[in-house]
């Protein structure tokens, strides 16, 4: 081969090199903010919202990420907020914590926003939190774990239900059963750590004790070693403690070792990857949820339903598909700022009691009384049980 | 810590199976190191490639038979063609050049599938042969076990063939001994390093496409598996075909029942089992477990 064609070989990869650097790049990265439509009469609001688009988390941060959208699109039909435009600025963590941290830094100090909305795990919320506490910007965090709000840290709040809410749900529905021994298995994320925490403590309060407490890799693709080690135990039920797809694949390799027993899963589990991955053995899956997820089934005077009833269905319109627990969570996180915005104006520390003191808010995720001492605002109400049958959520009772 | 039989069984079974796996990416990795002194970082994409091949012919339409064949000779051109455009242009650069290269190129087929599906984990492939575990003993077997043992058992076997009985084989071996004196008796090296990477890829892509029904295929699912490919053919003594074939099976053994061994807490360590093992088989014995015949060749 001469020199010149070898060099045209290089240059040719050379640029296709570039282009997939720009390419996956150009995936990475969150759509623009939508512009608004007519030049704003006042300044606009800008917040910062971080969820996980893409990467393993990304089935809960796409939900959160079309809902923020279209939450600021209505916000900005009907006029903004006081004549303020809302502008939400969206970047990706790719469920990474070091790439959050870089997101919220950029929030912060390159755009100057007035809150932040997510993240979506609960490791990447305790990656930031610090940065929230020194900079003095209200964080309204969108992931479960109780280690975001236990200590109460002055300015960081968050919207979906606690690990221990759910927990409390699942020994109310297992000990009528007279389980006694139950078998855990939970991933090492924080998500899967702080639920593992809970159990711990929890179930033997409830009566219940854990012969084996086993974890797995959130990337694992096989859980078959782990399935084995339940199987030698004498454990009447299994509790899972993660995100799809791993409880997927946990139950999935229960049912074809030919493990019977019960699989309780976290509210973590509350969207239709789980579903999908699982296949059929999904059926028979019982898991603590928020009520979005089944709220056609409550009852017509549920407080929650008229909320849910308009976000599941501008859900569908917008997208197309299923609204859910994760996008509730980014709902309630953004009317929650929304809110303190009317009160208090761009005033972040104003917007921050405004925040603290909210009543009554009836979110997607539960009814929602913050306080001081409470940064959550939710009760074990929240939760509700849920069977998958025939490939869909049911609610108990 | 107390095992029973149906047990420990069953962590056999399971070792066997991913073991098997890491020995073809394994033979993957040889395939292009004995041709050409380079560990092809590509590997574990050609796996991701195979796996949503496989799923994206089947969803339109193909029977399953024919799209995963379809999936691995697709990825087999693939192969072909980075060899074409990646390698060969830089034909004569030192090895460490191409390794480095290699990765290059891995990080570009990884944008490419991203672009391509997206960074989202897709519901398994559909399996070769549905229905309930069969009982083997106190133990379980999954039905797609059978296919991947008995997939990679034929493949073994078929290399051998090619390798040991075939006038082609002979070629690529004799540049695998030695490139130069290859040429000099006429055979043509550059064929046999291009034909090395499109087996190369299609081994990658066979692990890809059987064990696709088994996991949840996405664009990242071949980064592990490749890194255990690798660390097996480390194990093994690399370029050594039967060293590709132990060093799986042990990494493969040795992780299931690293994690039946352990008490409960180490479950989690999964991987960090299997590495720590290939790292201290390799302070024992540097040039793998075949090694020493690796120096006498």
């Amino acid at each position: 081969m001469s020199d010149i064609r070898q060099r045209k070989w290089i240059v040719l990869i050379g640029v296709l090199f570039a282009a997939a650097v720009v390419l996956t790049w150009a995936g990475c990265r969150g759509p623009e903010e939508p512009a608004p439509p007519a030049p704003p009469a006042e300044e606009p609001y800008k917040i910062g919202a971080i969820f996980a688009i893409t990467g393993d988390a990304s089935s809960l941060g796409i939900p959160e990420k079309n809902t923020a959208e279209m939450l600021t699109k209505s916000i900005n039909e009907a006029g903004g907020i006081n004549g303020h435009p809302l502008e939400v600025i969206i970047e990706d963590t790719e469920g990474d914590n070091t790439k959050c941290r870089t997101a919220a830094q950029k929030l912060l100090e390159q755009d100057k926003v007035l809150a932040v909305i997510g993240p979506s795990r609960t490791g990447t919320t305790m990656a930031i939190v610090d940065l929230f506490e020194t900079k003095k910007v209200p964080l309204i965090s969108c992931a479960a774990g109780v280690m975001i709000v236990e200590p109460v840290r002055e300015w960081v709040f968050k919207t979906p239900q606690s690990d221990r809410m759910a927990v409390d749900r699942i020994i109310e529905y297992l000990k009528p059963q007279n389980i006694t021994r139950v078998a855990t298995i939970s991933d090492t994320t924080g998500f899967g750590k702080g639920g593992l925490r809970e159990l711990q403590d929890l179930l033997p309060k409830g009566g219940m004790k854990i012969v084996s407490s086993l974890e797995y890799d959130r990337d694992a693709t096989d859980m078959t070693a782990q399935v084995t080690k339940i199987k030698g135990t004498n454990a009447q039920a299994v509790i899972c403690w993660g995100t799809p797809p791993g409880p997927a694949i946990v139950v999935k390799n229960m049912r074809q070792l030919g493990v019977k027993i019960p699989f309780v899963g976290s509210h973590g589990i509350a969207n239709q990857r789980f579903i999908e991955v699982a296949g059929s053995a999904a059926n028979g899956v019982v898991f603590p949820a928020g009520r979005l997820i089944v709220w056609d089934q409550m009852p017509e005077d549920d407080p929650q339903r008229t909320v849910l009833k308009e976000y599941a269905q501008n859900y569908m319109e917008a997208y197309g598909k299923q609204a859910d627990t994760f996008g509730g969570h980014a709902w309630d996180a953004l009317q929650l700022v929304s809110r303190a915005l009317e009160k208090a104006g761009a005033d972040r520390a104003k917007m921050r009691d405004e925040i603290e003191n909210t009543k009554d808010f009836v979110g997607t995720g539960g009814i929602f009384n913050f306080s001081p001492r409470d940064h959550n605002g939710l009760t074990k109400e929240a939760f509700v049980m849920v069977e998958i049958k025939d490939g869909k959520w049911t609610l108990l009772k | 810590m107390s095992l029973t039989w149906g047990q420990l069984l069953q962590f056999l079974l399971s070792g066997l199976m991913y073991g098997s796996l890491y020995a073809v990416i394994a033979l993957g990795f040889n395939l292009i190191h004995n041709a050409t002194r380079v560990v092809n970082f590509a590997q574990g994409e050609f796996v991701t490639l195979g796996a949503l091949c496989s799923l994206s012919l089947v969803m339109i339409g193909l029977p399953l038979p024919v799209a995963l064949v379809g999936a691995v000779a697709i990825v087999t051109v693939t192969g072909w063609a980075t060899e074409r455009m990646a390698i060969r242009p830089v034909r004569g650069a030192s090895v460490i050049t191409l390794i480095i290269i290699t990765i290059g190129a891995s990080v570009f087929l990884r944008g490419m599938v991203t672009w391509i599906w997206g960074s989202d984990e897709r519901p398994p492939l559909r399996p070769f042969w549905p229905g309930p575990s069969l009982a083997l003993g106190p133990a379980m077997v999954q039905r797609q076990y059978i296919w991947i043992l008995g997939i990679v058992l034929a493949t073994m076997f078929l290399l051998w063939l090619l390798g040991e009985k075939t006038l082609l084989g002979k070629a690529m071996r004799a540049c695998a001994f030695n490139q130069r004196a290859a040429q000099i008796v006429g055979i043509d090296v550059g064929r046999m390093v291009l034909l090395s990477w499109a087996l190369s890829a299609g081994l990658g892509a066979l692990a890809g496409v059987i064990i696709a029904p088994v996991v949840t295929p996405k664009w990242d699912m071949g980064v592990m598996l490749g890194l255990k490919g690798f660390a097996a053919a480390i194990l093994g003594g690399m370029g050594i075909p039967a060293g590709a074939v132990l060093g799986g099976i042990t990494l493969g053994l040795a992780e299931s029942l690293g994690v039946g061994l352990l008490p409960d807490w180490g479950s989690g360590y999964k991987d960090a089992i299997a590495f720590s093992i290939m790292l201290a088989v390799l302070f024992v014995k540097p040039t793998g477990l075949l090694g020493a015949r690796s120096e006498a060749r």
